[in-house]
């Protein structure tokens, strides 16, 4: 990890295409020195990291993966901006060999902008194997610009690469790539360009934006400048070289066309000088792959199959490093209270800190921990496999019905791990209306923190006790049975949102399917681990902490010898009981609005009346307690349900502000799913009331 | 033989065509434009997803879904 103290010497900006390997090569050049990347927080990039070279510091910025700079989606406007006006030394853009064609596009786009490039041609192993030659030395006389050839996944080409930037960093040119439009524009553009003033840019290639009515980049290029670079004289001049277009039937709209058929030309020509082709066919085996997880009959059969998969490995898998751990932690904590004693510190302090704070984090910890170890990893697996997009095309006929598109689907799947990741991954989703539903739906997918409650209530409450190995077995179909009225609702809600307050027709919808690619194991479970595990394990312990505090000061407080706590739970229960729960469950609902991890451990301490969170040797011991506070099998579903629909956690929420800048829509989420739930939870209640 | 308007949703499964004129909206044209669906450039029907609706195709090297009433916008020629 770096120090923030620590010098920068060069800034680099890494761009490409979307699943080119950006990552790999990322990952590559920094090693471990990488600030936590994918999720929120960094409006930048994905992630940033640093290498050192020749004792200089190099600080890398990995932009999104876009397949143009027109800014379709907040992802390409988040990497247009950088290009254009970060603070930058060097963009070193990735590209697929294996379809060069298409990369030189954006490579065309980026070098209008910046001569600062060094193109680095990754995936030429996978170009090798479908017999694709390309003449790096002639590309890079047509680009300009410095190339690389690597296959950064067996770590080559890295070297070189490193040493091209270090060059590069120090030269000084002013030269940009030059694309020829046709003989209108190019006046209109020569107008334009000698009217434009104190902008360090490529003027030309402003000129041309200028005509386009580009307002997103124009209010971008403003406000880095902090004025407003169309002054009226600028204005004259445009309005006069947009006329020259008209006289030429040349529009606005179709200006967008000219220019981007002139850079496809470029890339063609390019493209077919340098590029000798092998085979186009698709790759055979994975057609073969393909054709088994997205057919009629096995497509959805097989997706099902996989989620399960995942979570059974998940819950047999954490069950005994979780029981280990919960005994670990729970036997340190009266060495902390002797110690404590040790320095004489008074009673009620020791008792706040080691049944308060202490207990609430070692459970959160104990129950956390475990599977998220093995989650994130399997899941980053399928990520590096290119198993996902394969999910939303199978997916997206449904989301369209509810008028949003199949990205959500990779969207739901990022909110297994954590709904906060899951909003932030929304950006992905061009349509801002199929955004913005997204974002509102994502909390009906349970997160990590979720699951191990509804596991453990699955366990106690829908198994009969003694079925031997099988048991997790059931209780891995029962919750993906329980995540199946989460997407259900997911596609109920979408839909009523897309009528009612988010109105509006499905937009295109376009998604590569990335070849499959053997996962690289160590650096997977390295990576999700650093990346992801301790990321979520670390917010939820800041979280857990001071709630942990909280809850045993309500605990403890008493007035009329019966605790704040029960006092509030006594409020609530009348409003509780008619959705099948009692007080203690909401409050502790409520209570658990930090993270989701606290819920149960708060109801099972508030049932002990003891006021702090005391060890509970098996299930069986927690059914009991729960069965003598009232609890019946509809108390468990009406929790299951409720847990997976109620508020968001503070910071899916904090996300949702930032992602939708707005308070509305970050209100609009909390009450969608709390009202769905709620009312789910009242009319199951109620029938099974009758029933049973 | 050659079809007038054969539209690209109406290739089949494993067959060949060339791209001749893209009808769509400017934004999903543009979109288009973009992913490398150019005219004049060869593409496949790859995969069709489980319900028909959206097929994969291959453009220029890569695998790309698309829905079928955006592909039901692009005049083809098949080869």
């Amino acid at each position: 990890m770096k120090k923030k103290t620590e010098k920068i010497d060069y800034i680099i900006a890494l761009a490409g295409n979307p699943n080119v390997g950006k990552s790999t090569v990322f990952n590559n050049l920094t090693g471990l020195r990488q600030h936590t990347g994918n999720w929120p927080g960094k409006t930048v990039s994905n992630a940033s990291g640093n290498y050192i070279f020749d004792n200089e510091n190099y600080l890398i910025y990995d932009l999104p993966g876009t397949y143009s700079l027109n800014a379709h989606s907040t992802e390409e406007e988040v990497a247009r901006d950088f290009i254009c006006f970060g603070n930058y030394d060097v963009a070193v853009i990735v590209c697929d060999a294996v379809c060069l064609e298409r990369n030189l596009n954006l490579v065309l786009q980026v070098l209008e902008i910046t001569n600062k490039s060094i193109i680095c041609v990754n995936l030429l192993d996978e170009a090798k194997k479908k017999k694709i030659k390309i003449d790096l030395v002639k590309l890079s006389d047509y680009l300009g610009v410095p190339v690389v050839g690597s296959s950064a996944s067996k770590g080559k080409g890295m070297k070189e690469l490193v040493k091209k930037i270090s060059l590069m960093v120090k030269v000084k040119t002013n030269s940009y790539l030059k694309i020829d439009y046709n003989e209108t524009i190019e006046k209109a553009i020569k107008t334009v360009e000698s009217n434009i003033n104190n902008v360090n840019l490529n003027k030309r290639w402003l000129a041309l934006k200028l005509l386009d009515d580009d307002y997103e980049l124009i209010n971008s290029l403003n406000h880095s400048l902090g004025y407003n670079i169309i002054d009226n004289e600028l204005e004259e001049v445009i309005n006069k070289a947009k006329q020259i277009l008209l006289e030429n039937d040349i529009t606005s709209n179709n200006l967008k066309e000219y220019v981007i058929s002139a850079i496809n030309k470029k890339a063609e020509f390019i493209y077919h000088q340098t590029v000798t082709l092998g085979s186009i066919n698709y790759n055979q085996k994975d057609l073969k792959i393909d054709k088994w997880l997205t057919s009629k009959w096995t497509g959805i059969p097989f997706m099902l199959a996989l989620l399960a998969t995942i979570f059974w490995i998940t819950i047999v898998g954490a069950n005994y490093p979780s029981s280990w751990l919960f005994d670990f932690l729970f036997s340190i904590d009266k060495y902390l209270k002797q110690f404590l004693e040790f320095i004489n510190s008074p009673t009620w302090l020791i008792g706040m800190l080691v049944d308060g704070v202490y207990r609430v984090l070692a459970w959160v910890i104990s129950v956390m921990l475990p599977p998220m170890l093995i989650f994130f990893p399997l899941f980053t697996l399928l990520e590096d496999a290119g198993i996902l997009p394969r999910i939303a095309f199978n997916l997206d006929k449904y989301f369209k019905k509810c008028y949003t598109c199949g990205k959500q689907a990779l969207t739901m799947a990022m909110g297994f791990g954590c709904n906060a990741v899951g909003v932030t991954g929304c950006r992905i989703i061009d349509s801002p209306r199929e955004r913005l539903i997204a974002m509102i739906t994502n909390a009906f997918v349970p997160c990590n923190g979720r699951y191990p409650t509804l596991i453990s209530i699955i366990t106690m409450f829908l198994i009969g006790g003694s079925l031997g190995g099988f048991t997790s077995v059931i209780s891995t179909l029962l919750l993906v049975g329980v995540i199946l009225i989460g997407i259900f609702m997911t596609f109920l809600i979408s839909k009523i949102l897309s009528k009612t307050i988010l109105k509006g027709y499905p937009s295109s919808f376009t998604l590569e399917l990335p070849p499959y690619r053997k996962p690289q194991f160590g650096k997977v479970i390295i990576r999700s681990i650093l990346d992801r595990s301790l990321f979520v394990l670390g917010r939820a312990v800041i979280v857990a902490a001071p709630a942990g505090l909280v809850i045993w000061l309500l605990a403890n407080i008493d007035i009329n010898n019966i605790s704040l706590l029960n006092h509030c739970a006594n409020a609530l229960e009348p409003f509780a009981n008619l959705f099948g729960l009692d007080g203690v469950i909401l409050m502790a609902f409520i209570l658990g609005f930090p993270a989701n991890e606290i819920v149960f451990p708060i109801i099972i301490m508030t049932y002990m009346a003891t006021g702090q969170i005391i060890e509970l040797d098996n299930l069986e011991a927690l059914k009991t307690l729960l069965i003598d506070n009232g609890w019946t099998i509809t108390t468990a579903i009406c929790v299951m349900l409720f847990s997976l629909m109620h508020w968001p956690c503070s910071t899916t929420c904090l996300t949702i502000k930032k992602e939708s800048k707005s308070w509305k829509w970050t209100l609009i989420s909390i009450l969608i799913p709390t009202i769905t739930g709620l009312i789910v939870c009242f009319i199951v209640s109620h029938i099974l009331n009758i029933f049973l | 033989m050659f079809k007038p308007n054969l539209k690209l949703n109406e290739i089949a499964v494993g067959k060949r065509a060339i791209v001749k004129k893209i009808n769509s909206n400017e934004s999903i044209k543009r979109r288009l434009l973009d992913i490398g669906l150019t005219p004049g450039s060869k593409i496949e029907c790859v995969l069709s997803s489980p319900s028909g609706d959206p097929k994969a195709y291959l453009i220029k090297g890569a695998l790309i879904a698309i829905r079928n009433e955006d592909s039901n916008m692009i005049i083809v020629e098949a080869c």
